[in-house]
Parts: structure tokens; sequence; C-alpha cells
């Protein structure tokens, strides 16, 4: 009895292959339809589509959604859900709109300032859903309406009567801070690229693709970012067990209400660093700005491996769910397909998404 | 009462000064009164057992002794020193770990981050701080082994693992963290007679490191094969405390039972309970 420590090997215990292990990966679903998704435009799809040019292409809007995804991802890992993100690119962007346009303020004041009130509107979010205990969809439902009327009424008020605010382009076309949130990156890189024959040029010698649009950038250092902060911090370790059993994980001694309301905070600011970056591209904002985006970005989500029902999933999933969107919308234009294939496509993507999660789920659980 | 002794018991360890005293402590849940004034305590190396029948509060007791409910009214000392848990982290800081009745465990996560839940060993310099995923895997399995569990891996998900094994997760991880108090409530229920007794040895060895123990349970057999003192309770009171050779074993089911009850019941089944 003195001696506990029984050495014995489990006869019932088999080695797993490295298949049985990747079958375990959240993201394994996503990587699966990336591929999928790739093969079947190298089938139907115009050459030009993985042309240098035409990756961008898809990229560019991929990079617009999965910056969302991300955030959205992180959030439904820990539980909860945020159906207020689409609006709050609306509204995010007529408050970056309006500090730039009507009150003439410098990217290093205006950038923050959006995120703060993005992170405030999050935080918001987040203290309703844990002081009532409601369901977050259904408190993030009311957001949905009341930030997209808030971006309505606002836009009237600053751009007397439009529900269009013009002018941001002039107004930080020459600001330091401007190249990081607009335009493209590395443009040089590309020019002597383009000078030494590796990439296609216009007749007059100037590289067809400029560069690397910002977004792409920030939408990848984001999934770098939440992935090393979901699998190699407390704080990511906190993230799933948050999402995955609240009062285990809070008599563990996981804050879980801290987590749960950065994370509202979180998914807030990814949505104004979309609203930033896609209004200072269009030169102007709308309040139709990020229509519909609360459920691409779900679906992204949930493509790359999120569990509806919280702790589990990941970001690297949601990166790829993102590019199948990209893919998706883009890729068809290059085809002879109609484009409205486009959403029986997503539906039908979504779909085979959760039931493939769900046996997953099932597979790392044991449950039958 | 000797044939039920299967472990080595230490000294009483009466002199000792308590690590933990709880005095009259209630608990309300609105109008539902489920603790009516507990006083307990625990002193280093001892293991101090907390009886009862279902319902009558050993859970919500020891919530309120691992910072999860707020008692409504009493005091709470740690050497001497009156405290305040406002979160089962408070409690975890001041050196009490807690093997909840329900375990406590996210299934959808796997041993190794479970087992670190809340207390994950961290590396480096911020920002660069990050999980030590390393002395995580390897601590996880060796703490398993020493409870005499074979992991597949560290990475083997605790939905995967039988009642008894995920029993085995938190008592070890409860044992791991548990640097002066560790509380048990029922970590017997789901074992089977080989777990139980590797259990019951567990306690025996925290608390010649000098821990004190709390072990619940509603069975009398588990109880005195490992307690020192023991406690009943009923209905939201303590039927008193008694040490360990005061006290029989049917004077102990006796008292569980809410004494008279029994005693009606022992007549009538003629002595086979
Ligand atoms: N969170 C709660 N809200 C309301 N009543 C509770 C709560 N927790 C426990 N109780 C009540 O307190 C009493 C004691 O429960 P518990 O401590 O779980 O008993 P035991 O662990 O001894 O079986 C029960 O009547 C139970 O219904
Ligand atoms: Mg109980």
């Amino acid at each position: 009895m003195a001696n506990m420590a029984q050495t014995v090997q489990d006869e019932r215990l088999k080695q797993e292959g490295l298949g049985a292990r990747l079958m375990k990966r959240p993201e394994l679903g996503a990587i699966a339809g990336v591929i999928l998704v790739t093969a079947f435009f190298l089938i139907t799809a115009d050459s030009a589509m993985f042309t240098l040019s035409g990756i961008m292409n898809f990229m560019t809007p991929a990079a617009q959604l999965g910056i969302l995804a991300i955030g959205a991802a992180m959030l439904m890992i820990g539980g909860e859900f945020d159906l207020s993100i689409g609006s709050m690119v609306a509204f995010a962007g007529l408050i970056f709109g309006a500090s730039v346009v009507t009150f003439g303020l410098p990217l290093i004041v205006a950038i923050p300032l959006t995120m703060a009130v993005a992170a405030g509107l999050g935080a918001m979010n987040g203290m309703i859903v844990l002081r009532t205990g409601l369901p977050s969809f259904i408190v993030t439902l009311a957001f949905l309406f009341v930030l997209r009327g808030a971006s309505l009424v606002g836009l009237k008020l600053a751009s007397g009567g439009s529900t269009q605010l013009r002018g941001v382009r002039d107004a930080v076309q020459d600001d330091w801070l401007a190249p990081f949130f607009s335009g493209d990156a590395f443009g040089p890189i590309f020019v002597a690229l383009a000078e030494i024959g590796l990439i296609d040029t216009f007749k007059n010698g100037t590289p067809k693709v400029p560069g690397i649009p910002v977004e792409i950038l920030w939408f990848i250092a984001l999934s770098l970012v939440a992935t090393y902060v979901l699998l190699r911090t407390p704080q990511g370790n906190w993230v799933f067990a948050s999402g995955g059993d609240r009062n285990a994980a809070a008599n563990s001694g996981v804050p879980v209400r801290k987590v749960k309301i950065s994370l509202f905070m979180v998914t807030a600011i990814c949505a104004a660093l979309v609203a930033i970056i896609t209004v200072m591209d269009a030169g102007s904002t709308d309040a139709r700005r990020g229509f519909m985006k609360e459920f691409e970005a779900i679906i992204a989500a949930v493509i790359g491996g999120c569990l509806l029902t919280g702790g589990y999933g990941s970001a690297i999933g949601a990166f790829f769910g993102a590019i199948i969107f990209g893919m998706v919308t883009i890729g068809l234009t290059y085809t002879d397909f109609d484009q409205d294939w486009f959403q029986i496509f997503l539906g039908g993507m979504l779909l085979i998404a959760v039931l493939f999660n769900n046996y997953i789920r099932k597979r790392v659980t044991g449950e039958r | 009462m000797t044939q039920d002794t299967t472990f080595h018991h230490g000294d009483p360890q009466r002199e000792a000064k308590p690590i933990i005293q709880m005095k009259n402590i209630e608990k309300h849940f609105g109008n539902i009164i489920a603790l009516a004034g507990v006083s307990f305590d625990v002193r280093p190396g001892e293991c101090h057992c907390l009886l009862g029948d279902n319902g009558a509060g050993k859970s919500t007791f020891i919530k309120t002794m691992s910072g999860v409910h707020q008692p409504t009214k009493g005091e709470i000392t740690i050497d001497g020193k009156p405290m305040n848990f406002t979160s089962p982290r408070d409690a975890m800081e001041a050196g009490i770990a807690t093997v909840f009745q329900d375990l406590a465990m996210i299934p959808l996560m796997s041993v190794t981050r479970n087992f670190f839940m809340g207390r994950e060993p961290v590396k480096g310099r911020r920002p660069f701080r990050r999980m030590d995923v390393e002395k995580m895997n390897e601590t996880a399995v060796e703490e398993m082994r020493k409870m005499g569990i074979n992991l597949r891996g560290p990475d083997q998900a605790v939905g995967t693992l039988s009642g008894g094994e995920r029993q085995t997760v938190a008592i070890a991880r409860a044992v791991y963290f548990g640097a002066r108090v560790l509380i048990l409530d029922e970590p017997t229920s789901a074992l089977g007679v080989r777990q139980t007794s590797n259990v019951l040895a567990t306690i025996d060895r925290v608390r010649k490191q000098g821990v004190g123990v709390v072990f619940i349970s509603h069975n009398v057999r588990h109880a005195l094969a490992v307690g020192d003192r023991f406690t009943v309770l009923n209905r939201g009171q303590t039927l008193g405390t008694a040490t360990r050779g005061d006290i029989t074993p049917e004077e102990l089911q006796d008292l569980m039972a809410g004494g008279q009850e029994l005693a009606q019941l022992e007549g009538s089944l003629e002595g086979t309970v």
C-alpha cells in the first residue's frame, strides 16, 4: 500500500498515429476546406485567380473579414457571442470619420479614440451579459440594432442630413500614421521584384501588384498573436476554461468575469480596426458599413472549428475560415457560375462544418 | 474500532494551533438556511472528517472555506488573523486547495490544462511571458503516476477519462497545490475499492507532510480509516466534534443519521444497519 506509484504500462494503451492526433486539432476542417476550395477553383476558375494579383484580390476581403473572425473566434472559445460586431464596424467608422473630418483630429488621437469607444461598448456588452446572466446572443442582438441605429442618426448629425460622411481621404492623406492603416506595404520591394522580372508588370514597368494591402498584414499578425495567446499563455488557458465550464473555471481560480469582459473588448477593438482600415480605404463612411459581417465572422469561426457551445476552437482555424470566405466570394467571379451561388455555398459549408465539429468534439471528449 | 484502522496515525496534534478556523458560520440562500452556525477548525498534520447525510450542508460549508461562497454570518481566521475570501483565488493564495464534489474539471480540455487551470506556471519575461508547457506536461504525468494512473499522454482530454480517473486528476491537482489545507468533498464516492484505498493512502501521505486535510464523506468506514477528528453536520448544524478513540463507529453512525431516528430504525431492522 505504501508504494502507490505503479509504473506498470497500461496494456490497453494504443500508440496514436499522426493521423489520429491531427484529427483532434480544431483547425483541421478549415484546412481541409481551403484545400477543397482551392482544388475547386483550380479546376473551374480562370487561371488569373491564382496569379499574384488574383491572390491579393481574394485575400483583401478575406483579411477584412478575418480580423473580425479572429475576435469572434476568441470570444466563442470563451463561451460568448457578439452579434453586434457588424454594427460596431459602422459605429466605429462613424466615430473615426467624425474624429478626422468633423473635428480634424490627427490619426494618433483618432485611432486610439475610436478603439477606446469600441472597447467601452464591448465592455458594456460583457457587463450586461455577466450581470444579468442572459445569453450573450440576445444582449448583443439588441446592440446590433442599437449601434446600427446610432450610426445612422450620428451620420446624419455629422454630415448634415446625409447617411454618408465624406472627406476622410483628404483629412488623413498626409498623416504619418496613415501608411500603417491604408494602402499597400512593401512597395519598394515589389518595384524591385518587378525590375528583375520576378513579378508581372504593366507596360510602363510598374508592378501590377503595388504591394501587400495592409489589412492582410494585420490579419496575419492578429492570427499569430491570437494563436500564441490561446496556446501558450495562462490567459489563453483561461479563455478555454471560461468557455468550457464557467463554474469549474471560477472554482479553479480563473478570473472568469475579467476574461469574458476582456474578450468582448478585444472583439469590439477588432471591429474598430476593420472600420478604420476600410473607412480610410474608401475615403468615406456610411451606415451600411459592416452589414451582416457579424454572421460572416461567426461562420468563419465555426468553419475554423469553434464550437457554438464554447470551450473549443482555434484562431488559425478562423484564419483559414476567413480565407475560404474570400476565395468563394471573389473566386466565383473568375468562373462561369452565377455569383449568387455564393450564399448557397456558404450555407452548405456552414452546415458541413457544424456537423464535422460535432463529430470532432465527440472524439475529443470520448462521448458517443 | 481498531479493526477499521488501516493506516498508521500520527499524534492527534492536540497542541498544534489551527491553520484555519471557522467560527459560527451561517449561510443563507434566499430564505433557505443551508448553514445555521457551524464551527470547525483544521490543524496541521491532521485529517478532520466532516460527516453528514445528503443535504446536511457539507458542500456548502467547504465552499465557504474555499472562497466560492461568502458566509452570511460568522468569522474565518487563518493563523488567528481574520480573513475575507472574495473568490476561490483568495483561498488558493492562502494555501487552501479543494477537490469539489463536481470536480471542477473541463472535459474538452487536456489533463495538463485542467491540472494547471488558474495556476499556470510561466517562464520568460514580459511581454513574452508564457506557460511553461514542458514543465506542465511533465508535472501532470508525474503527479498522475504517483496516484497510480498512467496517462496516454498529457494532452489527453479529461472527457475521455473514466469517472474514477477524473476524480484522481482532481485529487492529484489539489494535493499538488494544497500547500497548507487540502479539502476533499466526497472524493471516494465514485471510486472502486482499490482507488479508494489509494485516496485514503494519499490523505495519510499529505497529512504526514504537515498538511491539514478536510475529508468529507458519508461513509463512516472511510472516515474512520483515516480520520483524527470527526465533526458531524446535520441540517446545517454541528452535532459536535469527536476525537479518534473517544467515539465508537456505532456512535458516529448514530450521530450522522440524527441520533434517535437510526436508533428506531435499528430496532425495527434488528441491528442489520
Ligand atoms: N446555491 C444554492 N442555492 C440554494 N440552495 C442551496 C445552494 N447550495 C446548496 N443549497 C441547499 O443547501 C443545502 C445543503 O446542500 P449541500 O451543502 O450541497 O449538502 P451536502 O453536501 O451535505 O449533501 C441543501 O438543502 C441545498 O438544497
Ligand atoms: Mg455535497
